[in-house]
């Protein structure tokens, strides 16, 4: 059978990946986004596991809420990048200086 | 068995998936890779039972995020070149930080404290049980004011995305509705004026000149 250990093993692994695309892509601006999307369906795949094993719907609910807000964050951060990149020509992060941070 | 059998294919697809997402050197290919990732996902959740949630992700996220990604992703001109420059040369750290965030986390959710014996496997719910209704009756009674906050969020990115996108170019030519409706009857409007009439002009006849 299959354990709740698999399914966390699995959501681990999908993180893990996600913060390794995260280092690599650290010009592009589209694939960091694409990363954090990688990443809250790692922690959503945790939610539903636990949600499963433990017989309690609140995980889903969670993952609801979660899903609603990512889906929110992804249209404003594209937005804002649609913004950038008609006045920056680029979406180089590293040619995003203008605060001079 | 069978069971098993479908969660590792649809678990290996999973990670592979997400490993081309962030390895390819294309961003639609990157994109298209994520909904491959996203929908085995779904068949993973509808595997745990989260039927509701499995048809939400693929409805709302591939269907909807997604192809917001590949849209914005087409729409800009991207030189791929200088987006990928420091590429190989970041490979050895995001794979040594990675690999020891998958180990701690391996350490801490392997089998020893979440296996069978901790959690052991709950009985399959029959056919009469609809997670969409369970979900449901829970979001509207003990989740409502969350749900009423989630559809304030998702207000605002609409308000939000539209006005940050919006622009009025100066060259366009457009009609206002609402001067239209103020125009007032005196000054504005075509006036008919009332004159005299004039005498009928006198026919030159043409014969006489020569």
């Amino acid at each position: 059978m299959i354990a709740l250990s698999d399914y966390l093993i699995l959501g681990g692994l999908l993180f893990a990946i996600a913060v390794a695309g995260i280092f690599l892509n650290r010009k592009n601006l589209i694939l960091l986004l694409m990363c954090v999307e990688l990443m809250l369906l790692a922690v959503n795949m945790n939610f539903v596991a636990f949600s499963h094993f433990l017989g309690d719907m609140t995980g889903q609910v969670f993952v609801f809420f979660i899903l609603t807000v990512a889906a929110a964050e992804a249209a404003i951060g594209l937005a804002i990048l649609v913004v950038l990149f008609r006045n920056r020509r680029t979406i180089n992060v590293e040619d995003l200086d203008a605060l001079k941070g | 068995m069978a069971e098993k059998l479908i969660f590792y294919i649809l678990a290996v697809i999973t990670l592979w998936a997400s490993v081309m997402v962030i390895t390819r050197k294309n961003p639609v290919h990157s994109v298209l890779f994520l909904v491959l990732a996203f929908v085995t996902s779904a068949g993973l959740w509808v595997l745990l039972e989260a039927e509701f949630l499995g048809i939400v992700l693929i409805l709302v996220y591939v269907g909807a995020v997604m192809v917001l990604f590949l849209f914005v992703v087409m729409m800009l001109d991207i030189d791929l070149a200088t987006i990928r420059a420091g590429f190989v040369q970041n490979l050895p750290l995001a794979g040594l930080i990675a690999a020891i965030m998958a180990v701690e986390i391996l350490l801490i959710v392997g089998p020893g404290n979440f296996g069978l014996d901790a959690f052991p496997k709950p009985e399959p719910l029959g056919a009469e049980v609809s997670n969409t209704r369970e979900l449901g009756l829970l979001l509207y009674s003990v989740y409502i004011y969350p749900v009423e906050i989630a559809a304030v969020i998702l207000l605002l990115a609409i308000v939000a995305a539209i006005r940050l996108t919006l622009r009025r170019r100066p060259d366009t030519k457009f009609i206002d509705p609402a001067q239209q409706v103020r125009v007032r009857k005196g000054p504005d409007r075509v006036r008919l004026v009332k004159m005299a009439a004039e005498d009928v002009a006198p026919v030159v006849d043409k014969g006489d000149a020569q």
